[in-house]
């Protein structure tokens, strides 16, 4: 679909964005990925309010785990995630196989070093989503081979 | 889907009014971003519409407004032609997707361009087919105007060079 080009595009023109403002002016590395998450927590709380107004009330946190899994990733990456891990005390592993926007950049060890600039929008997208759920949590990513992530 | 498109969008110009204090700054940088989207993104509508090369400037506005517009934002603007020598055009919007989550522009923001990034894609999307164009906002919704209006005035065409390429 066309939309998702649009949006592609768009992300990769805001990290490269925000870190060439960062090189000019003052303000460090980290605060770029801060900016970035801020702006995912902004958009995951508008989209998950948007999506879940019809669906009926989760019934605990491995429920709205799957949700994020399942629907909320295929509306937003038009894929499910690959793999949902848990050790049944609040923590959870998704795992990508193949990360929507990584997938542009080449399968190899050269741009490991760039991906977390691309992976800070959509955890706070995910952390976003989740506080509106009513669940505080802290998201991480990590990319050991591209474009898998988890 | 687009709203994620719509949201993010907001999203960036919100932490871009944070970042820069002055409209202006802001204005530019959507532009840039704009403009980068832009050149690719033309090889993307390229690639999907199969569309034949236009022969003239009219054309050009036509597709922007009847199938771009349409395939990437879901409206169709009106096009008309605002100069004799048949290089300026109009594109007018009644209804803009981008500014759907956005009821007013605050106060002190007055002169900012919401969706300036508008006008750096069409802008770097024609000058990939080697046009050039200034592309600007004549009227905005957001800032009180009946409809939403964006001026595409193309300049001279860029020389080509093939034969100078050493």
């Amino acid at each position: 679909m066309a939309d998702e080009a649009l949006f592609l595009l768009l992300h990769s023109e805001m990290v490269a964005g925000l870190y060439r403002a960062a090189e000019q002016g003052e303000g460090e590395n980290g605060r770029c990925i801060t900016k970035l998450e801020n702006m995912g927590f902004r958009v995951g709380q508008g989209l998950i309010e948007r999506f879940t107004k019809d669906t009926a009330r989760f019934k605990d946190e491995l429920d709205i785990m799957k949700f994020i899994c399942k629907d909320f990733w295929t509306t937003v990456f038009k894929k499910q995630i690959d793999n949902l891990r848990t050790n049944h005390q609040g923590i959870y592993v998704l795992q990508d196989n193949k990360f929507r926007l990584l997938t542009q950049m080449s399968a190899g060890k050269q741009y490991l070093e760039h991906a977390p600039k691309y992976l800070a929008f959509t955890c706070g997208l995910i952390r976003g989503g989740l506080s509106n759920l009513g669940i505080k949590s802290i998201v991480t990513a990590e990319v050991s081979t591209m474009p898998a992530c988890k | 889907s687009r709203e994620l498109f719509v949201l993010t969008y907001g999203a960036l110009v919100a932490q871009l009014c944070k970042d820069y204090e002055k409209d202006e700054d802001v204005n530019t940088c959507l532009d840039r971003m704009g403009y980068g989207i832009g050149v690719r993104l033309i090889e993307d509508f390229l690639a999907r519409s199969a569309v034949k090369k236009c022969r003239s400037y009219s054309e050009t506005a036509e597709m922007i407004a009847q199938v771009a517009f349409k395939m990437y934002l879901g409206v169709t603007p009106s096009v008309s032609c605002t100069s004799a020598a048949g290089d300026e055009f109009s594109l007018i919007l009644d209804k803009n997707p981008l500014v759907d989550f956005v009821e007013e522009l605050p106060a002190e923001r007055a002169s900012l361009c919401y969706c300036n990034l508008l006008c750096g894609v069409i802008r770097g999307a024609l000058e990939m087919v080697h046009l050039a164009a200034e592309v600007t906002f004549l009227q905005d919704k957001l800032k009180g105007d009946a409809v939403t209006e964006i001026g595409i005035i193309f300049l001279k065409k860029t020389e080509d060079k093939k034969h100078k390429r050493n």
